[in-house]
């Protein structure tokens, strides 16, 4: 088994599934002769040819546009858009079309794409390098809606991704690229090469959408995060010493609401984590489903740990950020409550 | 201080409102024949001309002349003619079962009838359309059975859509007609997509991407146009100017460029004007675009100048913003009278026939009528289930929708 960062992990997926089936085709912006500014397309182009990996003009509405024409005609467009924060002009064409051409046809036509997009904050990106768009897409029914926390989830999810039947947003979070970033932006980030999770399959394998993770067993507290929170949510139980359990969602849509509701059961408190902003995010959506499922379990009330309701700043990053000491206080906070 | 004039901002408006003389000086009318019709690989930078003039066939006397005549045979030219009155029957039909309250909506097609009849038949099984709402004549061109079409429009039992969509968004794999979304111009770089795709996989087949000439100001309408060009795709990229946009003349999205067709001379597409209501002149230059298509020398684009005669749909009023005698003033006629003549006068139609083809088409439109009726219509009658709204928002359905389902109590 190799060691992969979170970067080879998706360009594995990509690599894996092209070889598979040749009507995967994979493009966007800088995605194709260069690998992307990311480089998970890297090397795709040579080995599959420039009518499987390609550039495109810089026109997100037309990526988008384009990969569901292609997947009506029997096509499987996994795409890039660069930036999360670029998908804005493409959201038409997700929202109304894309979510929507199965159910307005009655499955005449169908809409098998996949959209990567590198999200979140943590590399001094301002307020267009750094947004976490997954409540945008979580509130459009039709579509299926992932954040992998790790390269051996990236891989497995992304081809799961890739072989569904619907449209599937797929938002790697950028700062886990390299490592499992815990929020402690003055240390040095541990490379996936030293990590269980790091350990990737050459081959094919898928991981089920839908299916969250425990990542850490606890009696005290539920912890509900994805992508990077689920990391910083981990470094925050180690130093509280809290044994908070923490769920890994994975997948956002649909959500694995079982396995939420059986630890609120177990602990009674229930933190929820995320990058994107507090109000109308999709913490708001899961604390709604708790006090809706275990209303009667809870000892205090749920606390939602967020970016502040404002556009991400460039200069205080570590001040929007939402790190291991805001969730450690949050963490007390429901053990007090 | 300098003597700087002040800005003023230019709002157009079109020649002429309510209770004013219609007024169509300014569309120049080239003569029927006179526009030449170049070899399909010309260089797009040769025929820019084409997309200024327009291309004519048929002349005020109902003969075909000039070089693109001659492409149809008597048989092809009467099998046109029944689909383009058999459309105007459908579409008169259906806008009285929508007064009558049997559906909520209706979007007519009187006086664009030759633009979708006649542009199918440039096309083979297999190609795929992505329209907009007024190209039923795709359909029809085609044998889809009217009654399914009435079945989706009334939203009834039978509907094949499950009365998910409003009435007239059609969906047909199986006649190369993709779903029509109801909001404008998503489905034109759709099209370019459909097209890339049967190149990447080295296939025959080709696209055809609709839009009107008010929704060709939408960001989509470019991205169609970008892609189009750069890849080359083999699509035919149509636009139907037909002079109004639901209120709003075709100026205001028209702006400074001299016509629609215009547009693409800065992709480097070939671009052609055509005669809308000539059923001739717009298959021929159809099967001109197709077979550039077919031949993989990339896109082409159609501007047809033809004239809404109805309103843009039920719920519209025409004599709020334009003169209500407009269509009659209309300098390129009406398609089926047009059509009408011409066969006429090649001898193979007479009044008489053309009278007792009108009876016949209307037998079998009340025929269809009263087959869709027997399935219900939008408030009597059998209707989907409320099942069915739950159904296809996946390939599988979700718990969380499962949930929803069984608390509407199905």
């Amino acid at each position: 088994m190799a060691r992969m960062t979170m970067i080879e992990a998706v360009r594995s997926a990509m690599d894996v599934s092209m070889g598979r089936d040749d009507h995967v085709v994979v493009f966007g912006e800088d995605v194709g002769y260069f690998g992307g500014v990311f480089r998970c397309t890297q090397g795709l182009q040579a080995k599959y040819g420039k009518t499987r990996c390609f550039d495109t003009p810089i026109n997100e509405s037309g990526i988008l546009g384009t990969a569901i024409g292609m997947a009506a005609y029997g096509l499987k467009p996994c795409i890039e858009i660069q930036f999360a924060d670029y998908m804005y002009p493409a959201y038409d064409q997700i929202t109304q079309e894309a979510a929507r051409i199965r159910y307005r046809s009655n499955g005449d036509f169908t809409c098998p794409i996949v959209v990567r997009m590198p999200t979140g904050g943590g590399i001094f990106g301002g307020q267009t390098h750094s947004q976490s768009p997954e409540a945008l897409f979580t509130h459009v029914c039709g579509l299926k809606v992932i954040v992998p926390s790790n390269p051996y989830d990236a891989k497995g999810l992304l081809i799961a991704a890739i072989e569904d039947p619907d449209p599937v947003m797929f938002l790697e979070p950028k700062r886990l690229y390299n490592g499992p970033f815990d929020g402690h932006h003055e240390k040095p980030v541990t490379p996936w090469s030293k990590h269980d999770l790091g350990e990737v399959p050459d081959g094919h394998y898928t991981i089920p959408i839908g299916k969250a993770e425990v990542r850490r067993q606890g009696e005290a507290v539920t912890v509900v995060a994805y992508g990077t929170m689920v990391h910083v949510a981990l470094a925050a139980a180690e130093e509280t010493g809290i044994d908070a359990e923490v769920i890994d969602l994975r997948s956002l849509l649909p959500l694995d609401l079982d396995t939420i509701v059986q630890s609120v059961k177990k602990t009674g408190r229930c933190v929820v984590v995320h990058e994107a902003t507090l109000t109308s995010g999709f913490g708001g959506e899961v604390v709604s489903l708790v006090q809706e499922h275990c209303f009667y379990n809870l000892e205090a009330p749920i606390v939602r740990v967020t970016g502040w309701d404002t556009p991400y700043p460039h200069a205080q990053e570590w001040d929007y950020f939402p790190g291991p000491a805001r969730v450690g206080r949050a963490l007390k906070e429901v053990m007090e409550g | 201080m300098t003597d700087v004039p002040h800005l003023s901002l230019h709002v157009p408006e079109p020649a002429v409102r309510p209770g004013g003389q219609p007024d169509f000086s300014n569309v120049k009318i080239a003569k029927a024949g006179s526009v030449p019709r170049p070899p399909v690989d010309v260089a797009p930078e040769e025929v820019r001309d084409l997309a200024y003039s327009i291309i004519r066939v048929l002349n005020r006397e109902g003969e075909a002349v000039g070089p693109w005549a001659g492409l149809l045979s008597d048989e092809e030219l009467l099998a046109g003619l029944r689909n383009m009155m058999k459309l105007r029957a459908f579409d008169a039909r259906m806008l009285m079962a929508q007064r009558q309250g049997k559906t909520s909506f209706y979007m007519q097609h009187l006086g664009e009838e030759a633009v979708s009849c006649a542009f199918r038949k440039a096309l083979n099984k297999g190609d795929m359309n992505f329209p907009t709402y007024r190209q039923a004549g795709l359909l029809i061109a085609d044998d889809y059975p009217m009654v399914e079409m009435m079945n989706q429009i009334y939203s009834n039992e039978a509907d094949p859509l499950r009365g998910r969509q409003l009435p007239i968004m059609y969906s047909s794999k199986e006649h190369g007609f993709f779903t029509i979304s109801g909001n404008l111009a998503t489905q034109y770089v759709q099209a370019v997509g459909w097209a890339m795709a049967s190149a990447i996989r080295n296939d025959t087949k080709i696209a055809a991407a609709w839009i009107g000439d008010g929704s060709t100001a939408e960001s989509d309408f470019h991205s169609a146009l970008v892609f189009a060009s750069t890849y080359k795709a083999p699509v035919i990229l149509n636009i139907v100017n037909n002079q109004w946009a639901i209120s709003t003349f075709q100026g205001i999205a028209r702006g400074g460029s001299g016509t629609f067709a215009a547009r693409g001379l800065g992709f480097g597409i070939p671009a052609l004007r055509v005669d809308g209501n000539d059923y001739l002149a717009v298959y021929a230059v159809a099967k001109w675009a197709a077979e550039r298509a077919r031949r993989n020398l990339g896109p082409t684009l159609i501007e047809y100048v033809t004239y809404r005669v109805g309103a843009h749909s039920t719920s519209d009023d025409p004599s709020a913003y334009r003169p209500k005698t407009e269509s009659e003033a209309w300098p390129l006629g009406d398609p089926v009278l047009r059509l009408k003549k011409h066969l006429i006068v090649r001898g193979v139609w007479s009044e008489e026939r053309h009278a007792q083809a009108e009876a016949e088409i209307l037998d079998e439109v009340i025929l269809a009528q009263k087959q869709a009726e027997s399935h219900g219509t939008l408030h009597a009658g059998g209707r989907p289930s409320v099942r069915d709204i739950f159904e296809g928002v996946y390939a599988e359905m979700p718990a969380h929708i499962r949930r929803q389902r069984q608390k509407a109590g199905y």
